[in-house]
């Protein structure tokens, strides 16, 4: 049997299974179906709901815009699949091509698509973390329970991390006249993911907006009241605050465990993959069966040195949901590769932030149009004299044309004269993004790298 | 001189009718130089990927001496120019504050509250039909309709339309870059005067606030900033929706297949205007962009200081990028038409064009019957830029309550 006519019999009766069910895994499920896959097509998910939207959650459902139940993604179509909500994904048997859930059942596959995503990452002391008013912000349950609190009355939030979502949260928060201390362990809000001189201005906006920021700061512990409320937090320089909200926003943890002993590479920084969302063993050989897709999966990405890249961003998960269903049900010289470029975006405290490339890679930076001071610019981030990335403040209908300029490898810094450039020539600064040793909460891309001084055995087979 | 050339031909009033063979002849290549320097781009990627370029500036002061320079008033005028000439930061200062008592996030219901006076003027309109076996949908529906509008959004009294529609209509036709021997001049002094006469206007309201975004907007402008914007808002709310109106139901006549679907499919409203919007936009092109420094665009290098025109019809009718781009198909998918333009001089006044259109095209099939055009092609007005039907008479069959 020839691989074409494997291809049209897994087309016609074959098995996909999705392990996963948010915004990656629908669409691939919904971009199987429109490319004419006609077999069995089951959806696994750990939520109970059905799969929902997330950056609302920490934006219009916090100022009660949107109801955290109401966001539910659009369907593009109907893709008549089996639904396992509300149970999760135990264990991958590859031998036998099937997966085990929590409650013992096993689901049998011939394709089996990753994009079990990420998780808030927790507050460190589990018991502390159980406090009533200590919380997390990822899923629609979280931000209903935190609606619920907010709405009840509260008179000082405290934030840890000025990550996005820490930023996102704080801005709510405020706008919903409420006191918020945000402690930061770097030193600005939204360093890891910009760095230092943007970040800067990060630091002027949130104070500006009369958040009580305090960088350079961890919370060292959070304590609660005889009957379990929190009360009041302690931090790293001797001080204590009293709150009674506190919302971890400490960046996200992927959901791999479940696939330990499984053979296939995953671990804390995602499934590694090929370009072409098909996963790799511990080996480094590439399987042909199960593929990834959305904040869980990380590929080389050639425009940034092939470093394997993981992504948390809404459009990348997307994008390479639709590759990897496509790829799935292809046969090889069909196949497309996922070379989408990093692009996010924020809004806080007014102001709509946005980032195309990878800001975090760059040795040099230069504000192209528009000033720091004025809070409203484009910056450019060279690396190794190309432009490899721009974030924006306010002026996000330019990245289009920086992002290409990013795809095309353009010399960096750009000499040319555009509108808004308010220096005669542009002097390159170094970026400041904190030492790598150096934990934060803030980046968004994950560098996993693959230099030869990062050449670690870190898996151990299951056989072995 | 540019006779014989393209775009000669594209501004040649022989041609108003039907350009669209010669903007076909223009793709053939994306990017064309003129002999006086002039780069038109009439390919879709190519105009989009420009008007999202840094290096294009809508100043045309940027122009080297001996170069038109649309949209810069004359001195005499006192008057800075409109929004839509200007970059930022100047541009997104202005265009922030106007936009303030216009729309969202600072009045999300400003347009919204339009609604109900806007559809008693369509009401009004058509009820006026009554009893007629013919019309002139420019005269009589398309035309008043946007003015009213305009007038409410501003707060400019509707009953001084006969006062500013003459300097509205030479100011829009010195947008044309070939307006007549005396076109320009004629636009500049129409700016002078519409300019002294919202400058009152704003002074009036300064004192004695009304409804409308003028007033709104005296604390937060300088009267000249102020004037030349309502000069802009003015002339842009006058000349563009009326060819709008008259552009969809020109080709909704055209094509009465898609007419009769349409009257048992009100839904299909939506994508059929859009699709006017790609297929006959009301802005044809642009020729005031220039450039600020060497762009390289689909290998050819639009030199530093040269003008470009954008031809945002051409563009909307790239095969590249529309399947079989000459079939008028409101079925169409994704079709991110250039109507609007896109970047940061996206139309202002869109939502406003879209309520209107969405309020007097459905309103007017749903009520008018129609026997057919009785002049194919209408007569068109001189302007190649601001395109559209002088008038469009119509033959009608009875008229629904």
């Amino acid at each position: 049997m020839s691989a074409d006519t494997d291809v049209e019999v897994l087309r016609r009766q074959g098995r996909i299974v999705v392990v996963g069910a948010s915004l990656a895994g629908l669409r691939a499920a919904e971009t199987l179906r429109e490319k004419g896959f006609r077999g069995s097509l089951t959806m696994i998910g750990d939520e109970p709901y059905e799969p929902y939207d997330r950056p609302p959650l920490s934006k219009q459902a916090l100022l009660g815009r949107a109801r955290p139940e109401d966001t539910a993604l659009p369907r593009r179509r109907d893709i008549d699949a089996d639904w396992r909500l509300g149970v999760a994904a135990a264990a991958l048997d590859r031998n036998a091509k099937l997966v085990r859930l929590a409650n013992g059942d096993t689901v049998p596959y011939d394709r089996l698509l990753i994009t079990t995503g990420t998780r808030a990452r927790p507050w460190f002391h589990p018991e502390e973390a159980g406090l009533d008013g200590v919380f997390v912000l990822r899923t629609r349950g979280d931000s209903a329970r935190l609606c619920r609190k907010l709405a009840g009355g509260v008179s000082r939030v405290l934030v840890i991390g000025a990550g996005f979502t820490g930023s996102e949260v704080a801005s709510a928060c405020r706008e919903l006249g409420l006191e918020v201390t945000v402690a930061e362990r770097g030193p600005a809000p939204l360093v890891g993911a910009l760095g230092g001189v943007i970040g800067a201005v990060a630091d002027r906006l949130q104070r500006r907006h009369g958040v009580d920021l305090r960088c350079g700061i961890s919370v060292t512990a959070l304590e609660g009241d005889d009957v379990g409320r929190l009360r009041r937090a302690h931090l790293s320089d001797g001080s204590a605050i009293d709150v009674e909200v506190a919302v971890a926003s400490l960046g996200a943890m992927r959901n791999t465990e479940w696939l330990a002993g499984s053979g296939v590479a995953a671990g804390s920084r995602g499934v590694a993959c090929d370009a072409g969302c098909r996963v790799f063993d511990v080996n480094g050989i590439v399987t042909d069966d199960i593929y990834a897709a959305g904040d869980v999966a990380r590929s080389p990405h050639p425009l940034f040195d092939y470093q394997f890249l993981a992504l948390e961003h809404w459009g990348n998960a997307v994008e390479q949901a639709e590759i990897a269903a496509h790829n799935m049900i292809c046969a090889g010289p069909e196949r497309r590769p996922h070379l989408w470029l990093p692009m996010f975006w924020s809004s806080q405290f007014g102001v709509n932030i946005k980032s195309v490339g990878v800001p975090s890679l760059g040795d040099r930076l230069v504000v192209a149009q528009g000033t720091l001071a004025e809070e409203r610019f484009v910056a450019v981030y060279g690396y190794r004299g190309r432009v490899i990335a721009a974030a924006s403040f306010d002026g996000a209908k330019w990245l289009g044309f920086y992002e290409q300029q990013i795809a095309t490898g353009a010399p960096f810094p750009p000499e040319y004269r555009t509108v808004d450039r308010r220096t005669e020539a542009l002097e390159p600064v170094d970026p400041d993004f904190p030492d790598p040793h150096l934990p934060t909460h803030g980046a968004t891309v994950t560098l996993t790298g693959h230099s030869p001084s990062e050449r670690r055995v870190v898996f151990v087979p299951s056989h072995a | 001189m540019t006779s014989g050339t393209i775009s000669a031909q594209i501004t040649d009033y022989a041609n108003r009718a039907d350009p669209y063979p010669l903007y076909a002849e223009l793709r053939k290549t994306p990017v064309l130089r003129e002999d006086d320097g002039t780069y038109l781009v009439s390919t879709y990627y190519e105009v989009r990927n420009l008007a999202n370029d840094p290096r294009l500036s809508n100043d045309t002061s940027n122009r080297p001496s001996g170069y038109a320079r649309p949209g810069q008033p004359a001195e005499e005028t006192g008057l800075p120019p409109g929004f839509i000439f200007t970059d930022p930061p100047v541009h997104d200062r202005l265009r922030d504050t106007v936009n303030r008592p216009f729309g969202p996030p600072h009045s999300p219901r400003f347009l919204d509250d339009l609604r109900g006076e806007l559809t008693k003027v369509v009401t009004e309109l058509l009820d006026a039909f009554e009893g007629k076996d013919q019309a002139d949908i420019v005269e009589d529906f398309a035309y008043p309709l946007p003015v009213t509008a305009i007038c409410k959004v501003l707060g400019v009294p509707r009953g001084d339309e006969p006062l500013f529609h003459g300097w509205a209509d030479a100011l829009a036709s010195s947008l044309d870059p070939h307006p007549g021997d005396d076109g320009q001049e004629k636009g500049q002094r129409a700016r002078q005067e519409l300019g002294a006469y919202l400058s009152d206007l704003i002074e009036t309201k300064r004192r004695h606030p009304g409804p409308g975004i003028l007033s709104a907007l005296t604390p937060d402008m300088t009267p000249a900033d102020l004037a030349a914007t309502a000069v802009l808002l003015l002339v842009a709310g006058h000349e563009t929706t009326v060819n709008a109106i008259t552009n969809t139901t020109l080709t909704l006549l055209r094509h009465p297949d898609i007419l009769e679907r349409f009257q048992k499919e009100p839904d299909l409203a939506v994508p059929l205007i859009e699709e006017v919007l790609r297929y006959e936009p009301p802005v044809q092109f642009v020729t005031w962009t220039t450039a600020l420094a060497d762009i390289d665009v689909a290998g050819t290098t639009i030199p530093k200081g040269s003008p470009v025109w954008l031809m945002l019809a051409a563009a909307n009718r790239d095969p590249r990028r529309f399947e079989d781009p000459d079939r008028f198909d409101p079925d169409r998918e994704d079709n991110e038409h250039l109507g609007f333009y896109t970047g940061i001089h996206y139309c202002f006044g869109a939502p406003l064009a879209r309520i209107e259109l969405h309020l007097a095209v459905p309103e007017l099939f749903r009520r008018v019957k129609f026997s057919g055009l009785l002049e194919d092609p209408p007569p068109y007005r001189a302007n190649a830029v601001l395109r559209g039907p002088r008038h469009l008479p119509v033959a009608i069959d009875g008229l629904t309550p």
